[in-house]
Order: C-alpha cells, then sequence, then structure tokens
C-alpha cells in the first residue's frame, strides 16, 4: 500500500496515457472504420452502390488483418508505423497500430449494423426521389444510431484492453504501470490498483455507451 | 391519354441457383391507367403485382417493353432523370416503411426536402397534410408511439407531400385489422376524390378492391390475365383462373369440398345460376321453374355489392323429370348464366 502512494505520481501519468492512447485511436480508427465500413455496406451486391469489385477488394483485406492477434500485429507493422508518423516505438507507434487493427473491427461493426436498417425503408427513400448518398447519410445511419453508438461502446471497451500491451513498443499506460511496477516487483496492490482504475474507466463507457444508445433509442 | 401506359412490359430475374432458368415476375403485361382512376391490382402473392408496381415508379428497372408515366417514358430514362419521376409518384407500403429515427413530422418533410422546398413552404405543406391526415396532435411523436392505422396515415400524408399526381398502393392494408382497414380506404377515397390523385392499388383482398376500385386488373403468374370494369371482371370473369380467384373471395360460389357435402345433402340437380344487377329478377327464374312443375330449393348463395351495383350466384337443388329440367333450365339460360354442377 505505502508503495501504492510513493508511485502515485506514474499511476496518474499512467491514467492519462491509457486515456490519450484510448481517445486517439477511437478517435482515428473509429472514422476509419466508419468510413470502411460504410463502403462495405454501399458497395455490397443490391445494395445503393452495389460494386462487386470495390466490394471484394475491402473485403478481402479486412478478411486478411482481422485475424491478426494484436500482440503480433504490433510488431509487423512496426516499420509501416516507421514511415508514417516516423517511430515505431512508444504511445503513438501503438494508437498507430491500434488505430489500424480497430479500424478493420469497427468495419465490421459498422457494417454489420447497417445492414439492419430495414430494406423496405431504404426503398420507401428511393420511391421519394433520393440519391444513394442521401439516402445513407439522412436515412441509412440515423436509423441505425442507436445499435451503432452500442457497437462503438463494445469497441471502445476492446480498445482499452489492447492498450495494456504498449509495453512491448516501449508505450506506457495502465498496462504498462501494472506489469513494470506491480507484477515483475511482486506487488500485487499496485496491479490491482491499475485493474480497478481500467475496472472503473470501463463500466463508466459502458454506462455511457448504454445511456446514449437509449436516448437515441427512445427506449 | 393514359397516365400510366405499359407496353408489353417483361421483368426477369436472374435464377436463384446457377444454371437455373431465369424467374419472370412479369409477363408481357399492357395496361393503360386513365387519370382519375383507382386501379386495382389483385392477385396472389407471388403473382407479379408487387413487382409490377415498382416498374411504374421505376424501382426495379423493366427487363423489356415500354413504360410510360405521364407521357414520359421510363425504359431509356438515366437514373437521375428517373429519381424526379419519383419524386412525382407518391408510394405507400404495407409495412408503413416510416423512419422510425424521424418524428411524424420530419416523415412527411423528407421528400419536401428531396425536392429542394424551402423551409417555409416544408412547414406549410407538413402541417396541411397533418391536417388532412388528422394527425396534427402526433407532429412530434415518433413512429413507434402510433397504432398501425395511424402509420399508415402518416405514411399516405408523406406520400403526398410533393403533390403527386399518381399514388402506389402496394398492399397498403394489408397489416391492418378490418376497422382500421376502412378508415385508410376511405382516407384513399378522399385523396382520389378531393386531389384528383390516381391511385394504383396492389392488393389479395377482395374487401379493397369492392370499396375503392374502379377498375381492376387480375394477376396470375405474371401475367394479366383479366382486366376492366370492376363490376364486369368479378360479376362476369372470363379467364378460367380469374374464375378461381374470384370464386375465392365472391360470396356464394362453393368450393368443391362444399360441393361434394351438398351433393350428399341434397337430392336432384345442382345448379348455380348467376345474377347480374339489373339483368333479370331473381324471381322471373324461380317462376319458371315453378311452371315447368319442378321442386327447387336454395342450398347455397350469396349476394355481393360492388360500388353501388349487386351480383350474386344462386345454388339450387332441382328435383324432376330430367327432360323437364333441361328444358327450363335452357329457357333461364337465355337470359342468365346457368352453371350446372356435376
Amino acid at each position: 500500500m505505502d508503495r501504492l502512494f510513493e508511485l502515485q505520481g506514474e499511476f496518474w501519468v499512467a491514467a492519462v496515457e491509457t486515456l490519450y492512447m484510448v481517445a486517439l485511436t477511437l478517435l482515428i480508427g473509429g472514422f476509419a472504420g466508419l468510413v470502411l465500413g460504410t463502403v462495405l455496406y454501399t458497395t455490397r451486391p443490391g445494395s445503393l452502390l452495389s460494386n462487386r469489385g470495390v466490394y471484394n477488394v475491402v473485403n478481402v483485406v479486412i478478411n486478411f488483418f482481422r485475424p491478426i492477434p494484436f500482440i503480433i500485429f504490433i510488431a509487423a507493422v512496426q516499420p509501416l508505423s516507421r514511415l508514417v508518423i516516423g517511430t515505431g516505438i512508444g504511445n503513438n507507434a501503438l494508437i498507430f497500430a491500434l488505430s489500424l487493427a480497430a479500424s478493420f473491427a469497427i468495419a465490421r461493426i459498422v457494417e454489420q449494423n447497417l445492414l439492419t436498417v430495414s430494406p423496405g425503408v431504404i426503398e420507401a427513400a428511393r420511391s421519394m426521389g433520393a440519391g444513394p448518398l442521401r439516402i445513407l447519410l439522412t436515412i441509412v445511419i440515423p436509423e441505425a444510431l442507436g445499435p451503432l453508438i452500442l457497437g462503438y461502446t463494445f469497441v471502445l471497451v476492446a480498445i482499452v484492453d489492447m492498450t495494456a500491451v504498449a509495453g512491448l513498443v516501449g508505450g506506457g499506460g495502465l498496462g504498462t504501470f501494472a506489469q513494470v511496477y506491480g507484477y515483475r516487483q511482486f506487488e500485487p496492490v499496485i496491479t490491482w490498483a491499475a485493474v480497478l482504475l481500467i475496472v472503473a474507466f470501463v463500466q463508466g463507457v459502458q454506462f455511457f455507451g448504454n445511456w446514449l444508445a437509449r436516448k437515441v433509442l427512445r427506449r | 391519354m393514359a397516365l400510366v401506359s405499359l407496353t408489353n412490359v417483361t421483368k426477369t430475374y436472374p435464377a436463384a441457383e446457377r444454371g437455373g432458368a431465369p424467374v419472370v415476375a412479369v409477363d408481357d403485361v399492357s395496361l393503360d391507367i386513365e387519370p382519375g382512376d383507382v386501379y386495382g391490382i389483385i392477385g396472389y402473392s407471388g403473382a407479379g403485382k408487387s413487382t409490377l408496381v415498382r416498374l411504374v415508379n421505376a424501382l426495379e428497372p423493366a427487363t423489356s417493353g415500354r413504360i410510360t408515366v405521364d407521357g414520359r417514358d421510363l425504359t431509356e430514362m438515366p437514373e437521375r432523370e428517373l429519381r424526379g419521376i419519383r419524386l412525382g409518384i407518391g408510394m405507400i407500403f404495407q409495412q408503413f416503411n416510416l423512419f422510425g429515427s424521424k418524428t411524424v413530422w420530419d416523415n412527411i418533410a423528407y421528400p419536401l426536402r428531396v425536392a429542394g422546398a424551402s423551409r417555409a413552404e416544408i412547414a406549410a405543406r407538413v402541417a396541411e397534410l397533418l391536417e388532412f391526415v388528422g394527425l396534427a396532435d402526433k407532429a412530434r411523436n415518433f413512429p413507434d408511439q402510433l397504432s398501425g392505422g395511424q402509420k399508415q396515415r402518416v405514411g399516405i400524408a408523406r406520400a403526398l407531400a410533393t403533390s403527386p399526381r399518381l399514388l402506389l398502393a402496394d398492399e397498403a392494408t394489408s397489416a391492418l385489422d378490418p376497422e382500421t382497414t376502412q378508415e385508410v380506404l376511405a382516407l384513399l377515397k378522399r385523396v382520389n376524390r378531393e386531389f384528383g390523385v390516381t391511385i394504383i392499388v396492389i392488393t389479395h383482398e377482395m374487401d379493397v378492391i369492392q370499396s375503392i376500385a374502379t377498375k381492376v386488373a387480375v394477376m396470375d403468374g405474371g401475367r394479366v390475365i383479366e382486366h376492366g370494369d370492376v363490376f364486369e371482371v368479378f360479376s362476369s370473369p372470363r379467364n378460367p383462373s380469374s374464375q378461381r380467384f374470384v370464386a375465392t373471395v365472391v360470396k356464394g360460389i362453393p368450393s368443391p369440398a362444399e360441393l361434394a357435402v351438398l351433393r350428399e345433402r341434397h337430392q336432384g340437380r345442382i345448379v348455380t345460376i348467376s345474377f347480374r344487377d339489373g339483368d333479370v329478377s331473381q324471381a322471373s327464374v324461380f317462376l319458371e321453374l315453378a311452371a315447368a312443375g319442378l321442386e327447387f330449393e336454395l342450398v347455397y348463395g350469396g349476394i355481393n355489392d360492388i360500388q353501388g351495383r349487386a351480383f350474386g350466384h344462386l345454388t339450387l337443388a332441382i328435383r324432376g323429370a330430367d327432360a323437364a329440367i333441361d328444358a327450363a333450365l335452357s329457357r333461364i339460360a337465355s337470359r342468365v348464366d346457368v352453371t350446372e354442377v356435376d
């Protein structure tokens, strides 16, 4: 317990680092995933702008990257990370790898949720003379907003989980804190302090997501 | 000039399985729908009615044939132009297809936004339509807070927003209970009378045709097997399959199973006589039989009312000498339709 007080500074820095990594990943990966998922949805055969070529390429790319375990994925995309953001280590390198991995996962979640929108509703919009882009932005996405929010909440929790391996590329955050000061120094109290904070954070996120989805769905 | 004109229109879908035969949903259909008509298209499910109506607003492209709406040929028109055409055609659906994420007000405003109407125009038009369908107090509600009948009224208001000349109703009352169905049909009747909107009604329900349609086309297997005035088609269907279809919805024609029961219970020859309003009185037929000294009893029957005109079928069991029956029946048959059931 005393050790935890000594490490108070590091603990809060780690917490902020985790928040930073999660927030940036959600922003970048969330946006890229939304775009990718929307592309999947709209180009799917029989959909608004069906295009077998685009659909197949995006589909195969996502299927290729999705099964790679994240801990290997970080190492695999390190060269790409150096190329794009200039570094292969640290929090930002982790954000890069995580955003990439998350965007593929989010793309699937977005696609799935957009697919739940009733074809009848889309047909109704078409019968009013609305074009594909208008239907996508003013009908499909608003109609799927409730489940989309829940989907993003689900992904956000997974992202919190994945930030824990940041230490692998020299990143910080609560995961690294728990390993370095807790696990390796036989200080279970330190480990548990990190665990509890993460649990509290995840609970907060889930609670907020549920609340927001309920507000959107009005139920 | 016809508002909607279909000439030899065919719609084929590729086979569901590899190597299978393509599915012909609409097969060589030619129809003219005049301005002001309430045109019913009736048939069993899978007869191609819904596909046919989707060809009229080009939600589906026709495989071959010509479709004109208001004199404009849809078949060669590029998608962007078709959107303009669709703006001028309202459509309502069996499952209402309201936008669940939008309020009643925003649902009705949607086609006006697509049409690029100004904020003031939208506000005025939506208020007017809400008043027309009697839902002014529900403007801020969401569709899931409404009953089925209310939802369809919103659907109708939404379909009328851009003041279309043509309204397509795809099984618009099939998800509603009988009472609500009548409410919605009455509203459609008002739409036709007050705004002069031509309506194409797709349905499998006789009631719907009976209460609002002026003309009807019977579809079976993708083809229009019979079409014309509602009274004509229902009172004396010419095509065997439309007779079969009409028999399932018209009161008074016994089904084969019912006939078997009738034959078991009654002696004599069983004959169905079909009356059409004004043609011949029932009394004159009965007098003819009585004059021939025949004994008869009414074993099955029903009278239908379409657009204020009545027609019906009465099935009689007639007993007496065969020759006398033949003579009487041939005299009757010169005036009304007589079908002997054997």
